[in-house]
């Protein structure tokens, strides 16, 4: 099994992006980081109820990711944390917010909330609020991705607390065994809630536990987008050119809490510090990819401002189209509990 | 139409289907090679081979998964467990994923998967493979729950579970493989789920059960036949939609209702029908409606003890006559 240690990108030079997909990448990640940063405002203004798992400092793994893939016909399901992951899908801002703030014109009509974002027709195939619970769904979605012999894939994210998860390890052993087009995200932002991976793991090593169940892997620098793209273009290579499953490992952090919880609070203070999340804002994705356009002269300062506005147009308007939209009829209570 | 027994009504039911419908296809333990740990699967990995017929491992959460997500992502998994009570592994998968997709995503994404498998109780298997749990799913909304009693209807019904866009639980009675009955000829004969079959007529007294308490019900109205005391029993078929309406004119008829079930009383399909008997018939009952389940205890292994756990007809004919008294 191939195992290599976390790649740095050489000098940030990958050079397999071109300069039109980093743009867009960039306004992305910007539009994921503001569009959370204002899902945090109107939490606190009662707009928006249930949990809260925001994506801050993640930005590189959605974007780098899925604007690899063939939407429609790929298909890709994640666990809670999964705004970012509706947008990067090309789900309309709109339909993101509205199904936060419970509107009839919300990507799931208002059913499902922040937790079970989902849009098919982009090949969305949803959030889950279970840690490790798309894991087993990813080894289905595979399989029928097998059975129809397409030559799409399946990518299933989910976090480091999900590699604890017993059904996670009996869905990759099966993914494994029927050598099925998955790929694994993990998305290793190094705490499950408050338990660090020390102390929640015998065996650190992702890696070595998705080797031991047949799959090929290997670990990947997850706060910057060039390593992202780069470690999932050859593993989408691999899945599509052998049918067989692949593992990466994204090393990452969040810059905010696990949830509301901890985060209105500063409830974080418990389990990390201060210290810690000042090293790794450092090597904030978004700064460093928008570092990385200004050294090479690819986009102007006034090219930034107008990226900068339009995203923060985007998200407000986002929100008053939720605002302005209806919830659902009340008589939708016992709509679609069948198909 | 041919006589046959009830898992070879299962297995045709199956293969009907697959034959029909390409994207149907079978996963569970021992489905394949092994022909199937009770011979339901017997056949079909010969016939329709192997990308169709998929040996799993002994991973329960697996096998939810696998049929939940190919379901969602278009395909007809009907997902074998060797027996319910290993279904307990995968709760997560089924209560959490399968049952609420559906709801959860407005109806964006539908989940058209059949969990089958034999359950019930009896022959000295004592506590973890010897019980009955349907009321755990009938109880979970997004779940359409069946349990045919004929082989007739064990076809008919699982047609129409593979046809259904929604999740079924399909539980076969291990206690029922053996038995033989008339099978229709139609290769497209389904039955709708929701309507209850009333598998003999009589005056005094209404019988409502599902699975094997209706071969109990059977059996005590033949004995109560003997005595002049005419039962009416009603098979119910599917607990998921539940059809309340031709239980009601029943005991709209006779007066008089009990309510038979294998699984355990405490908290029951039993409760929720002798609740709905009162909602729908309350002024039509002479008396209260009886209960006859499972006794509230994990199934002991001793034979006089199991014995004295599981009803029998002869508790069934007991609770008329306290009814009719």
């Amino acid at each position: 099994m191939a195992r290599t240690a976390a790649k740095q990108p050489e000098n940030n030079e990958v050079g397999s992006i071109a300069p039109a997909d980093l743009i867009k990448s960039y306004r992305l990640m910007l539009l994921i980081r503001r569009f959370e940063e204002s899902v945090y405002q109107k939490f606190h203004e009662n707009k928006i109820g249930g949990y809260l798992h925001r994506y801050d400092g993640q930005e590189a793994l959605a974007a780098g990711i899925i604007s690899q893939l063939h939407l429609p016909g790929d298909m890709i399901l994640c666990t809670y944390r999964d705004h970012a992951h509706a947008l990067a899908c090309g789900t309309p801002a709109r339909a993101v917010m509205a199904e936060l703030m419970g509107r009839a014109t919300g990507c799931a009509g208002g059913k499902g909330g922040s937790m079970h974002l989902i849009d098919p027709e982009r090949g969305f195939m949803g959030g889950d609020g279970i840690v490790g619970g798309p894991v087993p769904v990813a080894l289905g979605v595979g399989f029928a991705l097998k059975y129809r012999n397409t030559s799409n894939v399946c990518v299933c994210y989910f976090g480091d607390g999900a590699m604890n998860q017993g059904g996670v390890h009996e869905a990759m052993n099966m993914v494994g065994l029927y050598k099925l087009p998955v790929l694994f995200i993990l998305e290793n932002n190094q705490f499950a809630m408050g338990t660090s991976v020390q102390r929640s793991t015998g065996q650190p090593d992702f890696v070595l536990k998705a080797n031991a169940h047949g799959i090929q892997g290997e670990k990947a620098d997850g706060m910057s987008l060039f390593s992202v793209h780069d470690a999932a273009e050859r593993a989408l290579h691999h899945i599509r050119t052998t049918g067989e499953a692949y593992f990466l490992e994204m090393d990452c952090y969040r810059f905010v809490g696990h949830g509301i919880g901890d985060d209105n609070t500063k409830g974080w203070t418990t389990y990390r510090s201060e210290e810690d999340i000042e090293q790794w804002r450092k090597r904030d994705p978004i700064h460093s990819l928008k570092d990385y356009l200004i050294e090479r002269n690819l986009l102007s300062a006034q090219k930034f401002e107008e990226i900068d506005q339009e995203v923060q147009e985007e998200v407000k308007d986002s929100i008053s189209f939720a605002e302005s939209s209806p919830e659902p009829p009340l008589d939708s209570l016992y709509d679609h509990l069948y198909s | 139409m041919a006589t046959m027994r009830y898992l070879q009504a299962v297995r045709l039911a199956m293969t009907e289907e697959m034959e029909r419908d390409p994207n149907v296809f079978l996963c569970g333990e021992e489905v394949g090679q092994y022909q199937g740990t009770y011979r339901v699967t017997e056949g079909l990995l010969q016939k329709f081979g192997a990308q169709r017929v998929v040996d799993t491992p002994i991973s329960e959460i697996g096998i939810a998964g696998l049929a939940t997500g190919a379901a969602m992502a278009g395909l007809r998994p009907v997902a074998e467990f060797m027996t319910w009570s290993f279904a307990l592994e995968a709760m997560d998968q089924l209560v959490n994923h399968a049952a609420k997709i559906t709801y959860m995503s407005g109806g964006r994404i539908h989940c058209p998967v059949v969990f089958r498998g034999p359950a019930g109780v009896g022959t000295q298997l004592s506590a973890q493979h010897s019980q009955s749990l349907e009321s755990w799913y009938a109880h979970t909304p997004g779940f359409k729950v069946v349990l045919p009693y004929t082989p007739s209807d064990a076809r008919g019904l699982l047609k129409s579970a593979i046809r259904d866009d929604s999740p079924v639980i399909f539980m076969e009675h291990a206690g029922l493989y053996g038995t033989s009955g008339e099978v229709e000829d139609d290769p497209n004969f389904t039955i709708p789920f929701g309507q209850a079959a009333i598998r003999r007529a009589g005056k005094h007294c209404t019988l409502v059960s599902y699975s094997r308490g209706v071969q109990l019900c059977m059996r005590a109205a033949d004995r109560l036949a003997e005595e002049g005391v005419e039962c009416e029993v009603i098979d119910l078929r599917t607990l998921v939609p539940l059809d309340i309406d031709t239980v009601a004119a029943s005991v709209s008829r006779t007066h008089h209702a009990v309510v038979v079930q294998e699984e355990w009383k405490n908290v029951s399909m039993g409760s929720e029908i002798a609740a709905r008997i009162y909602e729908n018939a309350f002024d039509e009952l002479d008396a209260p409606v009886e209960r006859v389940a499972g006794a509230d205890v994990p199934m002991p292994y001793a034979k006089n003890l199991e014995r004295a756990a599981i009803p029998t007809d002869i508790d069934v004919a007991a609770a008329v006559k306290r009814t009719l008294a």
